[in-house]
């Protein structure tokens, strides 16, 4: 894997950090009046989410981290980890739950999702911004009332739980933002 | 790393640019008022600034078409022209100049960007701080102004006094609250650590002075209220945006040409290039530097001060990536 010296570094390298791989989400160049420059660099862990900032020197030098976001569709999960297949490839690989996170309530079947392989595991998934699921629990519609506000809790088809609209019935599908977890339409 | 960026528009809006243009000649005008002179110094040098941390631009230059190429650099800053200037008689002199700074680019940097120098015969420090402050109320007139000596200013921000500190001490105050994995020996890569990362942001409106006389560059060295050895240096702040960095002159020509071969030394030593040095600064030194202070300014951050902009690019014409 590719060094960077620390004059190298740009939003979104991604780089090997104390054994896990981070990206760069801001690099700001800093110039004492005299003196040496620092690079002070905001970063996010890629396998823990932890965002931190971290101050470099000149020539410092990091480690590549080999990781690649790949579209992939979503297969099955076998009760322990989640399968992934890329289309154009055909390679499988199966994400883990610390990979998939939360955002197993996001994933159904044959939809695409977002892997980021790390020297080609998955570390992370990131479902579409917005999911069509079909509802499978919630208190009996209350016919009418479209315009009023009132929100009653809704069980999709993977198990999320959302507030929707009282009007809404079971077997009905749903549009769903995936970045808040809210309800945004009937689809 | 920089990639040319293909649109054709400026980066800064022509309102910006008006604004500008407004600031510039209010600029000239208050050197007009003090009667300090105008004057433009060469860009193309055949020395280069010996500052092992400032790295110089190299140009080709050929004095017949095909003939012999000679390395030049551009300007970092006008100081060493503008000093053979006070020594050969210029009396006050102000330069509104294009400086070159590789590698320096950044949200509050620009590789080429404008400099404002200017030198008053006569003044000590604290006379020249009050013109800064007087030039810097021009452009922003709600602000007014804190002066702090650099050891105060550590002190009441950390605690920590910056001259007698040891460098296990000066570490442990960094690592505790800035991540850095990276060792090194030098007292004042920790200063300027704790300094850029933990003072400057809170420093609005603020001459920063009687600095360390390791960072004195090319001043003189005093002694302050406790008998320590200071540079006679400040520098200005306003919202955490370093603005200006002034001296009161070193007039004596072997300090002067010692100061050069320890950059000199210290650049062999970090395994950087090394270029000629200037000794013609140091033969005018040798002819007599009137006793001065001077001061650079970026002229492009006061700008973004006074405009309300967070980035360089919005208040020059074309950035490097457009120029």
């Amino acid at each position: 894997m590719a060094t960077y010296s620390s004059n190298q570094l740009k939003n979104g390298l991604k780089v090997m950090l104390d054994g896990d791989p981070c990206t760069m989400l801001d690099v700001e160049f800093v110039k004492p009046g005299k003196g040496q420059a620092f690079t002070r660099v905001r970063l996010r862990n890629l396998i823990t989410g932890r965002v931190w900032e971290r101050t470099f020197k000149s020539n410092e030098t990091l480690e590549g981290a080999d990781v690649m976001d790949t579209d992939m569709e979503y297969l099955y999960n076998d009760g322990e980890m989640w399968h992934f297949m890329d289309n154009h490839t055909f390679e499988q690989v199966a994400a883990d739950k610390n990979a998939v996170g939360d955002n197993y309530k996001w994933l159904k079947e044959q939809d695409k999702a977002t892997v980021t392989l790390w020297n080609g595991n998955p570390i992370a998934i990131t479902p579409p911004n917005f999911v069509e699921l079909e509802v499978v629990d919630t208190d009996p519609g209350v016919k009418g009332d479209t315009a009023q506000g009132g929100s009653k809790p809704a069980t999709l088809t993977t198990g999320a739980v959302v507030r929707v609209p009282l009007f809404i019935e079971i077997g009905q599908k749903l549009r769903i933002d995936t970045r808040t977890g809210e309800y945004v339409s009937r689809a | 790393m920089s990639a040319v960026h293909n649109s054709w528009r400026p980066t800064a809006s022509i309102q910006n640019l008006r604004r500008r243009a407004e600031i510039l000649s209010q600029i000239r005008a208050f050197f007009a008022e003090r009667q300090v002179m105008e004057v433009d110094t060469h860009l193309l040098s055949h020395c280069a600034v010996s500052d092992p941390f400032i790295d110089s631009m190299q140009v080709n230059y050929q004095s017949l078409p095909g003939g012999e190429i000679t390395p030049m650099f551009l300007q970092t800053s006008p100081e060493y022209a503008m000093k053979r200037l006070l020594c050969a008689g210029s009396g006050p002199i102000y330069q509104l100049a294009k400086v070159f700074r590789n590698g320096e680019s950044g949200r509050r940097h620009n590789p080429e960007f404008t400099l404002l120098e200017w030198y008053q015969t006569g003044f000590n420090l604290p006379q020249l701080m009050q013109e800064v402050e007087a030039l810097i109320q021009l452009i922003l007139p709600d602000q007014s102004f804190e002066y702090i000596s650099y050891r105060d200013v550590f002190k009441r921000t950390l605690q920590l006094d910056p001259f007698t500190a040891s460098l296990a001490e000066l570490k442990a105050a960094c690592r505790e609250q800035v991540e850095a994995s990276f060792e090194d020996e030098d007292r004042d890569t920790w200063l300027n650590l704790l300094m850029s990362h933990l003072i400057e942001p809170h420093l609005n409106a603020t001459f920063v002075h009687s600095y360390p006389p390791s960072q004195a560059a090319l001043a003189n060295i005093a002694q302050d209220e406790y008998g320590t050895r200071v540079a006679a240096r400040f520098e200005v702040y306003v919202r955490g945006i370093e603005l200006a960095n002034g001296y009161h002159e070193l007039t004596d020509a072997q300090e002067q040409k010692r100061r050069l071969k320890a950059d000199h030394d210290q650049r062999k030593q970090l395994g950087l290039p090394t270029y000629p040095l200037e000794m013609r600064l140091v033969h005018a030194l040798e002819q007599g530097l009137p006793h001065c202070s001077g001061v650079a300014l970026g002229v492009d951050r006061l700008i973004m001060l006074a405009l309300g902009c967070n980035q360089i690019q919005d208040v020059i014409p074309f950035s490097i990536d457009h120029a």
